[in-house]
Parts: structure tokens; sequence; C-alpha cells
């Protein structure tokens, strides 16, 4: 026990220490952090700018159209000549020249020196598009405030039964949890199981492993790797989550204040009870999404995703072990990796399917084998689709599945740490578990 | 009393036997050549010991006890495939060497730092493996093995990669420990160092045990009552008077003066040749040729194939 734990402070210390850990420790949430902020960001950059258009409108009809907003102005040129018209827009410095030809809807042009604005195009087609609209609503006879009073929104509360009642629970964010869940425990388990061959390999590379071995049992050095690896993984995973979260909420705070209703924090709302938000922030999607996310079992979501990524990665990462033992370089590992990469490829490619149908046959088999459970139990568990006992099922065979192949697994580490310069087949495999 | 001793061990590999009942006796206290051609089974029987493999059958004793895992901590192996992790410090690797050997964190350090002044590679302490020579590591390597103070060393050709200077070295401090009462097994090719530091050996061939004992014993087994004289005098008569019972293997002339390799056959004495000689000239010199164990090595082996 006391080597196991020797073995697990080197495993993790060397690598926590290594410079590429500590890049991708700050890399990972700067990036993360830039995917929720990038869109608010944009959208605020955007705001400041005013643009400036030139319209040339031949037709003269479509002046009421193009009305100057904070971002927007409008500059009506009268230039008939193309050649003379382009030139006076480029001394001019404008952002776009808008040509109307005539009244046909498909007669505009947007020039513009630079590439293509897409979001001034889409103000301008917009601005054009509500014009010609009540211009048509006028030509028909129809009474646009009769018009507006009879559209409909329809907006479905989803809710769940539960023993203690119904609850606000969100669709969306079930998938968007699980989805991430799911890809996470995929990412880490193939990250960190490859590490764990890489540093098989190399103690075998390095002929390290013969004194290595001589102190402590092969078994306590798998064991002491694997764990020492997971926990490096764990301690990125929490790091990266402490950082996203801590970059996320200092830049919403610092710059996003109207995100967030006047004059409350979020600490408030928490406490708040359903009725209190809704009254809040009105009747509409924001608010379930809210009720959602407070509703949402974030305790069990989190255990089970615990024991899932746990289960999948010490599972994997037995056999990775195993493998890293059996060839002599990275190269020689080919035919051994696919019969585990695809297990691996083939849950996250089926999440996509599953999140349609969660209740389906291949749900349920892709949930309850332990080689795909990973990944997709904890996405059925953060759609509120399963059963308690194909949870437990799904546990208990990972567990089964997860000692069986850590015995399979030290077996074939055992022997194939001593053996080089031999290219393993899997009939050799199998002889070198029935060595004593 | 036998520090180590192994009875019947046998162990086969899919459709090659490594072993095959062997049985070795290592004093307390002394160094053990075990010995052997490539692929004879010596390094598996160190892995028995070292309860790195099990064998298919046969029972290890140390110190009379049956092999036990805790038996490890009394053991220090060389191994012939040796390396360290490279983006390790020295004296970080040599730390966690010595602690997975059972020593506390203080009693390593104390340890350690006395030896690395003693090799006098002290200033390496900080440096990562990968900066150091081959050499440098093999010494590294060295300290780690016996750190610990192990009642049983294993070496397993300790002296390759290791410029005469360092074998040196290295072949003093293990004779130092075997005066402080270690016990050695010591696995090589390279005869010269047998003879010059083992008490006794093992040979190993094609899984067999096929010759073991005292060195000075083995050699005397292996005498083949050759000698070599050195001859001032009338060669040619000398040899007319010969019987059947002489038979001269090398003759060598120089001037009058002849180098002979003579054997006896026929339970001959030197000094039934000695009598023949003086009658035909001077006898410069007179000496029993002993085979080294060089030559034993290679005759025992060819015998046995």
């Amino acid at each position: 026990m006391n080597n196991i734990s020797l073995i697990l402070k080197r495993e993790y210390f060397t690598r926590v220490k290594k410079k590429s850990f500590i890049i991708m420790t700050i890399i990972g949430p700067v990036l993360m952090a830039a995917l929720f902020i990038a869109p608010v960001w944009l959208a605020m950059a955007d705001n400041d700018e005013v643009k400036t258009v030139t319209v040339y409108d031949n037709t003269g009809k479509y002046a009421p159209a193009f009305r100057d907003t904070e971002t927007l102005k409008f500059v009506f040129t009268q230039e008939k000549d193309v050649a003379k018209r382009k030139e006076e827009f480029s001394n001019s410095g404008n952002d776009a020249l808008l040509t109307i030809l005539d009244t046909l809807s498909n007669n505009f042009v947007l020039y513009s020196e630079k590439a293509p604005d897409f979001s001034l195009k889409e103000q301008i087609s917009s601005n054009l598009e509500k014009y010609l609209e009540e211009e048509n609503y006028k030509k028909l006879g129809i009474d646009k405030a009769r018009l507006d009073s009879a559209k409909v929104t329809v907006n479905i509360e989803t809710k769940t039964l539960t023993a203690e009642g119904e609850k606000i629970s969100s669709a969306e964010l079930g998938i968007a949890v699980g989805y991430i869940a799911a890809f996470i425990i995929y990412m880490f388990i193939f990250m960190y199981g490859v590490q764990v061959m890489r540093g098989v390999i190399e103690e075998k590379v390095n002929r390290v492993i013969e004194i290595l071995i001589s102190s402590v049992k092969p078994f306590q050095l798998m064991a002491g790797k694997i764990i020492g690896i997971a926990l490096v993984a764990l301690t990125q995973f929490i790091l990266w989550a402490v950082l996203t979260g801590i970059i996320v909420g200092f830049v919403y705070l610092t710059f996003g204040s109207q995100m967030i209703p006047q004059g409350q924090d979020i600490g408030q709302i928490q406490n708040m009870s359903s009725q209190q938000i809704h009254d809040l922030v009105g009747n509409g999607q924001f608010s379930d999404i809210i009720l959602g996310v407070l509703n949402f079992d974030w305790i069990s979501m989190f255990a089970v995703f615990l024991i899932f990524f746990a289960g999948g990665y010490l599972l994997y990462a037995s056999l990775f072990a195993a493998i890293g033992a059996a060839v002599d370089n990275e190269t020689d590992n080919q035919q051994f990796m696919l019969p585990i990469t695809i297990p691996l490829i083939l849950a996250i490619v089926a999440a996509q399917g599953i999140i349609k149908n969660p209740d389906g046959a291949l749900a349920f088999w892709f949930s309850v084998i332990p080689f795909t459970s990973p990944i997709i139990m904890p996405l059925r568990v953060a759609l509120g689709r399963y059963e308690i006992w194909e949870l437990l099922l799904s546990v208990g065979l990972l567990f089964l599945t997860f000692l069986a192949t850590v015995w399979l697994a030290g077996k074939i580490y055992k022997v194939g740490i001593l053996m080089y310069g031999k290219k393993v087949s899997y009939k050799e495999l199998w002889k070198w578990l029935k060595y004593k | 009393m036998e520090i180590i001793e192994t009875h019947n061990i046998v162990k086969q590999f899919d459709n090659h036997r490594a072993l095959s009942k062997v049985n070795i006796k290592v004093d307390e206290g002394s160094i053990f050549g075990l010995l052997g051609p490539n692929g004879a089974g010596k390094t598996t029987l160190i892995r028995i010991i070292n309860q790195i493999t099990a064998p298919d059958e046969g029972e290890v004793f140390l110190f009379g006890e049956k092999l036990k895992p805790e038996h490890i901590k009394n053991i220090g192996y060389l191994p012939e495939e040796r390396g360290l992790y490279k983006k390790m410090k020295v004296g970080e690797q040599a730390m966690y060497f010595a602690q997975l050997k059972g020593m506390s964190k203080t009693d390593a350090k104390t340890k350690l730092k006395t030896w690395f002044q003693k090799f006098d590679i002290l200033s390496w302490w900080d440096k990562k493996v990968e900066e150091l020579s081959k050499g440098m590591q093999q010494k590294v390597q060295f300290i780690i093995t016996v750190v610990h103070e192990p009642k049983l060393l294993i070496f397993d050709e300790p002296f390759s990669g290791f410029d005469p200077i360092n074998t040196d070295i290295l072949k003093n401090e293990i004779l130092t420990l075997k005066e402080k009462g270690a016990s050695v097994i010591f696995s090589t090719h390279n005869m010269a160092s047998v003879e010059e530091i083992c008490d006794n050996i093992a040979l190993i061939n094609k899984s067999k045990k096929i010759l073991d004992g005292k060195v000075s014993d083995i050699k005397n087994e292996y005498k083949s009552s050759i000698f070599e004289i050195v001859f001032k005098g009338n060669f040619n008569k000398f040899d007319a008077s010969l019987t059947a019972d002489y038979e001269i293997l090398e003759n060598i002339k120089k001037n009058r003066t002849s180098v002979l390799k003579v054997k006896l056959l026929n339970q001959l004495k030197p000094n039934d040749l000695l009598k023949r000689m003086v009658e035909f000239g001077e006898i410069v010199s007179f000496n029993e040729l002993i085979p080294s164990m060089h030559d034993i090595f290679i005759k025992a082996v060819n015998e046995n194939n």
C-alpha cells in the first residue's frame, strides 16, 4: 500500500509539474470562457460602431425605409453614372453602397470595399422587408393593427412529475448538461488513457521497469500509475471548471450587469420561489430556463457523472496500460488501439441519436454495455429519461467489468513489461494470461 | 550457512524451457558467480529470486525461509537491462527508488548523500538524468541498488558500459560490501572478473546446471596435467627419449631455448618429467598450466552440448 502511494505521488507530481500540463490548464478555461463570452462581447462591440451607408435609389420610392438608427446612418446620392457613383462612394469613406435600380425586390445590390458585412446586410434587408410588407398590406387593404392582434406565440412549459410534485424542467438544459457530461468523460478517458499507455511504454523503453519491479509488484505499479494519472485528470477537470467559472463570472459581473434583471443579484434569485421568479422575469422562455436550472438535480447528476467518469476511466485506463505493456513503442499499438477506441467513438456518435430518442433500444443497450455506458448513462440521467434499475444495472456491470479488465490487464502487464523486441499478437496475449 | 537456496526450479515458457530442476546454494558472505551462455536461463533464475516471476515448480529459500514478498527489501538487484526516468532529477529519482525499498525519507537522504559523496557525484543531485553520460547513470544505478543495505545483492553484468577505472572502483566496492557481510550473486560473461572476485560458481547451460562448486576446486578438477617448460638444451634428443606417456602439445624454439607444453598421461607425476629433462639440458622454468575460467567455461559448455 505504501508503495502504491509512492508510485502514485511520483506519477502525479511529475505530470502536474510539467509545462504542458500548466499550459493546458490555463488555456483550457480561457478558451471555454471565450466560448461563453465571445457572443456577448461581439454583440456589445457591434453596438458602439456607427456605420454609414450610401444609398442610390433609382426608383425614389424607398426613402422611408431608411431611417437612421443609433448604429446605422444613411446618406443618399443622385449620381446616375455607375462609374462615377462608385468613385464617389470610394472617396466618401462610407461603409457600404446600396443601389436600387427598380422596384422588383431582387434588384438590390450592396457594395462594400471590405468583405461584405453580414449583420449590415441583415439589418438593411430586414428594413426593406418590413417596408415592403407594409406597402403590401396597404395595397391589399389589410389593417396592420388587426393583423398583429391576431398573431399568437405558443410557449410550452416542460414539467416533470416527481414524488414531491411537479417541477418545471428544461429539456434544452438536460440536453446541454448531458451532452457536455458525455463529451467530458469521452475526452478525459481518451486523453488520460493514452497518458497511461505512454507512461507504461516510457518505462519499458527506458528499461527502468526492471529496477522498478524488483522493488514493487507489477500490479502495484500499474495501480499506482492509473490512480496517479486519474488524480491528474481530476485536478485538471476541477481547475478547468473553477477557472472557467471565475473568468466567466468576472466578465459577466464587470461588463454584463444588464444581463441580470436590475436590482437583483444571483443569490437573491436563487432564494426566490418559482412564482416570484415568474413575476420578476415575466412568463417567457427565459424564466423557464432559470427555473429549469434551479430545479435541475445537480447533486445526483454530479454523483452519476463522477461514478461513470471514474468507472469508465479505470476500465479503459487498465486496457491502455495492458496495450502499453504489450508493445515496444507507440507505433506498434495500432492493432490493439482500434478495438478500444471503436466503442468510445461509437458511443459519442450515438449520443446525438440518443438525445432524440432516450428511451429506445439503442439508448438502453448503450447505457448498459460497460464499454459505452460511461458516456451514455450520464447523458440519459441528465435528460431525466432512465429507470432506476437501468442505472443500477449499468453501474453494477461497469464495476464488474472494471474488475475483470483490471485483472486481465494486470496479467498482460506483468508479462508484457518484460518482453522486448517481439511483435505481439492476440494469440500471444492469450498465452500470457496463463503464465504464473 | 546458505543465504539463498533453490530447490528443483522449473520454468517453462510456451515451447521453451528456461530452467529445468536447477539447484543452487549461495553461502552467506560469499560472492557467487552465476555463469552461462546467452539464453541459458540465468536472468530467469535471477528474476525468480527477485520474485519478478514465479517458478512453475520448485522452491526458493532466503535465510532458510520460503521466499515471500517482504523479502524483496533484503535484496538489491542491478538488472542487466537498466535505465532511469530521463526527465527526473538524479537525487529525486534515487530518493524514489530508495523509498520503494522501504527506507524512510530521512534515512534515504543521509545514506544517498554519503554514497554520492563517496563516488564524487554529489554535484549531480539536481541534474536531470538525461544530462548524464551512460557511465554516470550506471554509477547512480549502482548506488540505488545498494543504498538500502540489503543482505543479498544481485548484479547482472555490472561492469558493462564502465571504463577500466570505474570497473575497478566498482569491483572494490563489491568486495567492500562483501567484507561488511553482504552476499553477492554475480552474473557475468566476463570470466576474468569471475576469477578475481568469485568464491563459488554455478554454470548453467540450456536450462540445466552443469557445473558448480568452489572456483579453486573447479580449477583443480579441470587441470589436465599440462606443464609449460622453458628449456635450454637438446630438444630432439629429449623428444626421442619420450615414451607414449608424454604428449608434446606445443614447441616454440628460439635459438637454443624451447618453450614446451607437455601433457602427462597415465598418472605420471611432474617429477618423472623433470627427471627426464635434466638429462638433456637446463630447465629455466617449470609450471603447471591451470585452466582459466574462460577455458573451463568453453570446455564445460561444449562437452554439454
